[in-house]
């Protein structure tokens, strides 16, 4: 039985020396640390979190609680989407409750001393703990970004532990913050597939659809898997997709593509012993694209891009695509979701008006899946974004087709599916 | 539980005393966007779509997706939808985290098991059973009720 010691200075904020919203967040903090049977805490340097999402009075109340019990963060704090769109306060269909405690919530969470980004994508607007940071990040995408891409360490965390994190400034030492919690325990081979297929945007939702499928939630390998993480953004979008399909199909909160991501140099370099390796086909990562589109046929009401977050990188991508081009068809309701952060900058550089004058909308702090947004008389809606097909049915009870930006834009222009499935036979 | 053990025991994750239905999920859920406001499972990718977990002992392997499942837990139980207690083969920190949450807002308990993969193969398909988490020894007790 392994037995969390606790230093002086942790146990007298367990036991309310140093403040009770402290020792609440304390008493949250060391029943994680035994669930996950950890032996100490360890302290850290950044904290995202994901409670500003309203779910109910749980959420409102654990917050707001904290704020009247004194608490303040420790440590720089992010904010993820919320259930309004505080620039855009006509596109969100919230009812009153949702109004008023969303508001509450948000306000809760800046009331402890979190910054007002509002973004499930906090890594592309400013906020990328540099490699090895211990931290505590809650949002399943943001979590396996931070880790993979960055190289940073967090366990998966959620609401109520990311707040409570950041108030006492430490976690748990187990799981992704261990040197033995990092090593993968499968490898997924991918040369196996054409290169122009993985050249495609829409392989690395599939990609991510089928490691969240295989993985569950442990660490795995991948192999044969281009990319170069100083490309310009590239490579970093298609790991934001990948990541945040596979924590959505699966409990994924690390994966290493080796020569890609910065724990992996070499294979040998995140795997202990000899572990099992599966040879990916062409055929079963066509199944995982295909679950992710649940509609038959080729009528398309709206497209939703940006889930996590479109970056600048995108947002130029897409205004080239755009550029010069028809408008989107007038019964097609085309939504981008991104950050203030991101927006002002695609602002300033003009991609926004791009978007604007071609019939798009855009959608900062929270996301189209998440609140009442989309038209209740949409039924099938196109995505970039495996993470938004996987749940969206769900949540808004429509259906989804997974494609890639420009098919998404060719769709939206023809007012019907456009997609070219050559490369995936 | 062959005959002759009606009990099984693993590693206690949250304490608690509570019983009810097995409801054994062939695969993981997520419980933000896979679980509704009456702990109805809404995954349409899930095999189990339909089925309510309110008031069931819910048997799987570990969590799935969001990192939001903790808020849906904690809302679950304090309206009383959420299952009556939860067995895994490995510990999920965001499910737990909603149970040590709702303990500590609204002093409601929903125990919390991990199981060896030996002793998950031996839970019953089907059945009520009693499950019991004593936090002082960390050890959880599954007994099969008649």
């Amino acid at each position: 039985m392994k037995k969390l010691i606790l230093t002086e200075l942790e146990q007298a904020m367990l036991s309310g020396e140093h403040g009770p919203a402290i020792a609440m967040c304390m008493r949250l903090i060391v029943g994680v640390a035994k669930a996950n049977q950890a032996t100490r805490l360890i302290e850290i340097e950044s904290a995202h979190a994901d409670g500003c999402l309203y779910h109910g009075i749980a959420g409102l109340e654990y917050t707001e609680k904290l704020v009247e019990l004194g608490g303040k963060v420790k440590v720089r704090t992010t904010t993820n989407v919320s259930s309004l769109d505080l620039l855009h306060p006509d596109l969100v269909h919230a009812d009153a409750t949702l109004a008023t405690n969303g508001r509450r919530l948000m306000d809760a969470h800046l009331a402890l001393g979190c910054e007002a980004t509002w973004t499930c994508a906090p890594y592309q607007t400013g906020h990328r703990p540099v490699f090895g940071t211990q931290i505590a990040w809650a949002e399943s995408n943001a979590i396996v970004f931070a880790n993979s891409v960055l190289g940073a360490r967090t366990d998966r965390y959620g609401d109520f532990l990311d707040i409570s994190a950041a108030i006492v400034g430490r976690v748990p030492f187990a799981g992704l913050h261990t040197d033995e919690g990092r090593k993968a325990v499968l490898v997924l081979d991918f040369s196996g597939i054409s290169r122009e297929l993985l050249e495609e945007e829409s392989a690395w939702p599939a990609i991510g659809a089928l490691l969240g499928d295989i993985a569950e939630s442990k660490v795995a390998a991948m192999i044969g898997l281009p990319g170069d993480l100083s490309d310009g953004g590239l490579t970093e979008d298609r790991l934001k997709g990948l990541g945040a399909t596979a924590a959505s199909a699966g409990g994924v909160g690390l994966f290493h593509i080796v020569g890609v991501t910065p724990e992996a140099p070499t294979l040998a370099a995140v795997v202990n012993a000899k572990v099992e390796t599966i040879k990916i086909s062409t055929a079963q990562l066509r199944a995982s694209r295909d679950r992710l589109t649940t509609a038959v046929g080729d009528d398309l009401d709206a497209v939703s891009l940006g889930t996590p977050h479109f970056s600048l990188a995108e947002f130029e991508n897409l205004a080239k695509e755009l550029e010069g081009g028809d408008k989107f068809s007038p019964s097609i309701d085309f939504y981008v979701s991104t950050s203030r952060g991101v927006l002002e900058r695609a602002e300033a550089l003009g991609y926004a008006q791009i978007l604007k004058n071609a019939g798009g909308r855009i959608v900062t702090d929270t996301c189209t899946y998440v609140t009442p947004i989309l038209n209740p008389k949409i039924k099938t809606v196109m995505t970039n974004s495996g993470k938004w097909a996987w749940y969206a049915p769900g949540n808004l009870g429509i259906e989804t087709i997974l494609g890639s930006v420009k098919e998404c834009i060719a769709s939206a222009r023809a007012g019907k599916l456009v997609r070219n499935d050559a490369l995936w036979f | 539980m062959r005959s002759g053990s009606k009990s099984l025991t693993g590693r206690a994750l949250h304490p608690g005393s509570s019983s009810g239905e097995l409801l054994i999920l062939d695969q993981p859920i997520s419980f933000w966007g896979g679980v509704d406001h009456h702990g109805v499972i809404i995954d349409v990718h899930h095999p189990q779509c339909g089925l309510s977990v309110a008031g069931k002992v819910l048997v799987m392997t570990s969590g799935r997706g969001s990192s939001s499942a903790t808020a849906v837990l904690a809302e679950l139980i304090r309206v009383k939808k959420a299952p009556a207690a939860m067995i895994f083969t490995e510990c999920d920190t965001i499910l737990v985290i909603g149970a040590l949450v709702s303990a500590e807002l609204y002093q409601i308990q929903m125990p919390m098991v991990e199981l060896s993969t030996d002793s998950y193969a031996k839970i019953p398909k089907s059945g009520s059973v009693l499950v019991e988490v004593d936090s002082e020894n960390m050890i959880g007790l599954i007994k099969l009720l008649e």
